[in-house]
């Protein structure tokens, strides 16, 4: 009895009822579905994260004032908080760091933004000339500010779009003028736009303007807090770090066992932050949606089982007529596979349809994984065979006799 | 009919030797049971449906076998089938020993040399009509072009042509009747076995039925064993075999085998919506 023939009986004997196959392979098409579906949304989080990264730079290092632990006290970032690092440990980075290329601090303020009539919310940080080469951010139109603007704290400024859009109605905002808490700034450039951040945060809204003249001119203080650090490249990130942190532990005069009053961290640190809980994420949504496979898969055996009792006759006849219980055994088991295998394939279109409308209807970022198609055909074969090979076990091994008898 | 009568007109060089040179008198036997016992245990009892049963049934043969239920006739077409063991004795079938065969070699057996044809015809449902005769030579292996004429052939010698893609919904009892013979023909068996073939049918479906068998007999020299509780019926074999007990009671010739053909030639033709023939 060869394999083919046995295919072509059990392709029969499926067409012979065409709904109940339908519905049967219904678990197993909802179950791969699901699991692509599902692990495609962790997939494109997980791509869209590292993009935003790799966007931002993984050369590059933040360094901010304060320790996160200090002899067990957090401490504060208030008026009175921690003031270790200073626009001199800077300059000393960037003299004395061989393998750190350029560096710009973020003094944060917020504050509201006026042009004629219009008035908007925004986040003015004050950072260095390099800072569009360091965070990787063109500019459309105008031109950032220089370094001199920054030794002479002139009232400069550039505007993400979202400012742009909320200020200008349309106009050419380079060369115009925007009053910042009754001060008047010029506007030098505009920003090109960036888009949301992983977290959905809008990044277009947001202006910069010398860190100098927001320290003095908008916060009267001397203080920064946070500042970004980039290393010559990639590979050259961990090297800078490190020369950093020895740099301002010598500078702060701290001593061997004395805890830093600062702190470094790079890029990779973070990304892998924001991977661990996205593959944890498409973890967790992926089992879930394979329970619902496994589900499908009982629903299989289910409805095989049923088959098996309701066409007792129908194998008494074949059993009768000539039939080994092997060639009876293997028609089943290969009715059961067809029915996984089929139900997998449209619930792999369903899932790939499912990962692309998506994006369209809920703005999530997907991403097809090879991976999850690979795995949910060789899950659905499998689940074929496991909860076949029962029913089919038991079809075999029926009694031609009493099967003929069978009412 | 006209078409299948004439190719009944010229049978194969076999059959004719078969029919003119060797039968009916000392043919080789097809089947032999040697003193064959079965018992079963039901519960705590055992139940002894046949005890010593000898019986040779030669090459051309058309015998009819008959009892009451319960008198062992239907294990012994269980046997003679191959679908069952013997508990005891030797029955060999064609030539070869066939009582101690596994349940594989069994299957192969009934798929070479047994043709069934049951009470309750035992068609595949939603299955037409050519592939339910195709049905049993899938599991013998014959190739496709091969399957396809000979189920045509079949259903051709059982006055079924036009109606292969017919499925058994849409065929009357007699027709679904001859469409099981032309499964039971289909694989060439040494032996076809009828169990009550009759039994569901109306009396001159059962004389039509009667009518192919006598012809298959007759023109092509098919060993036919028929189990049946209708005495008339068994008059349409050339030999009866009478079961009581687990034991062969009465095993004679019939004197005047009825002939099917001519009794239907002189019933009343039947109402056009009888039957659509």
């Amino acid at each position: 009895m060869n394999l083919l023939a046995i295919i072509r009986i059990a392709y029969r004997a499926l067409a012979r009822n065409k709904m109940r196959a339908a519905l049967t392979m219904l678990g197993v098409i909802i179950g791969v579905a699901a699991v692509i579906a599902m692990v495609s949304i962790g997939q494109g989080a997980s791509a869209s994260v590292q993009a935003q990264i790799s966007n931002m730079g993984t050369n590059l290092l933040f360094v901010s004032a304060g320790a996160q632990n200090v002899g067990g006290v957090r401490s504060g970032t208030g008026d009175n908080g921690t003031n270790t690092l200073t626009e001199d440990d800077l300059m000393a980075i960037r003299r004395e760091v061989p393998s750190v290329s350029m560096i710009s601090p973020m003094v944060n303020s917020r504050s509201q933004l006026v042009v004629g009539n219009q008035n908007w919310n925004t986040s003015i940080q004050g950072v260095s000339e390099q800072l569009p080469d360091i965070r990787k951010w063109t500019v459309a139109s105008g031109e950032f500010f220089t370094e001199s603007d920054v030794r002479s704290a002139t009232r400069v400024i550039v505007l993400g779009q979202t400012v742009v859009d909320n200020l200008f109605n349309g106009m050419d905002p380079v060369g115009q003028s925007v009053r910042v808490m009754d001060l008047p700034f010029r506007v030098v450039g505009v920003l090109g736009r960036k888009g949301q951040d992983p977290q959905g945060r809008d990044q277009d809204d947001i202006a910069f303007a010398p860190y100098t003249t927001v320290q003095k001119k908008l916060l009267g203080t001397t203080r920064i807090q946070v500042a970004y650090v980039s290393a010559v490249s990639a590979d050259a990130t961990y090297t800078a770090q490190v020369q950093v942190t020895d740099l301002l532990r010598q500078r702060h005069k701290l001593s061997g066992n004395q805890p830093d009053d600062f702190t470094v961290r790079n890029m990779s640190d973070i990304a892998e932050a924001a991977n661990e809980t996205n593959s944890i994420m498409t973890w967790l949504l992926g089992s879930i949606a394979g329970v619902s496979l496994l589900v499908g898969g009982i629903g299989i055996m289910n409805i095989m089982l049923v088959s098996v009792t309701e066409r007792t006759r129908e194998i008494g006849i074949r059993l009768a007529i000539g039939a080994r219980s092997s060639a009876v055994k293997k028609q089943f088991l290969i009715e059961s596979i067809v029915l996984s295998l089929t139900g997998g394939t449209i619930g792999i279109l369903l899932g790939i349809a499912a990962s692309l409308a998506i994006p369209m209807m809920l703005g999530w970022p997907t991403l097809v994984s090879t991976t999850a198609i690979v795995g949910s055909v060789i899950f659905s074969a499998a689940v074929g065979i496991f909860f076949g090979y029962y029913p089919a076990r038991k079809a075999a091994a029926l009694d031609p006799i009493e099967a003929l008898r069978y009412e | 009919m006209a078409v299948v009568e004439r190719q009944f007109q010229t049978p194969s060089a076999e059959a004719w030797h078969r029919q003119n040179l060797i039968r009916p008198v000392e043919a080789k036997p097809v089947i032999e049971l040697d003193h064959i016992h079965k018992s079963y245990t039901m519960g705590d009892v055992e139940v002894h449906a046949l005890r010593g049963v000898s019986l040779t049934i030669r090459e051309g043969e058309f015998v009819a076998i008959m009892g009451a239920s319960g008198s062992g006739k239907s294990t012994t077409m269980n046997i003679i089938g191959c679908l069952d063991r013997p508990t005891r004795g030797n029955y060999i079938l064609d030539g070869e020993d066939v009582s101690e065969l596994s349940k594989d070699e069994r299957a192969d057996i009934r798929s070479q040399k047994v043709g069934f044809v049951f009470q309750g015809f035992n068609l595949l449902s939603r299955t037409s009509a050519i592939e339910n005769v195709e049905l049993p030579m899938l599991y013998a292996n014959i190739d496709s072009h091969e399957r396809q004429k000979r189920a045509q052939e079949a259903l051709a010698a059982v006055g079924l042509l036009g109606r292969e893609q017919s499925h058994p919904n849409q065929l009357s009892g007699g027709q679904q009747q001859r469409v099981a013979i032309a499964r039971a023909l289909v694989n060439r068996p040494a032996l076809i076995l009828a169990d009550e073939p009759t039994g569901n049918l109306d009396s001159r479906t059962s004389i039509e039925v009667m009518e192919i068998f006598q012809r298959l007999n007759r023109e092509q020299g098919i060993t036919l064993v028929l189990v049946t509780h209708e005495p008339d019926i068994a008059e349409y074999a050339q030999r009866v075999v009478v079961f009581k007990d687990g034991r062969i009671k009465k095993d004679y010739r019939i004197e005047k085998q009825r002939d099917a053909a001519e009794e239907l030639r002189n019933l009343p033709p039947v109402d056009a919506d009888d039957e659509d023939e």
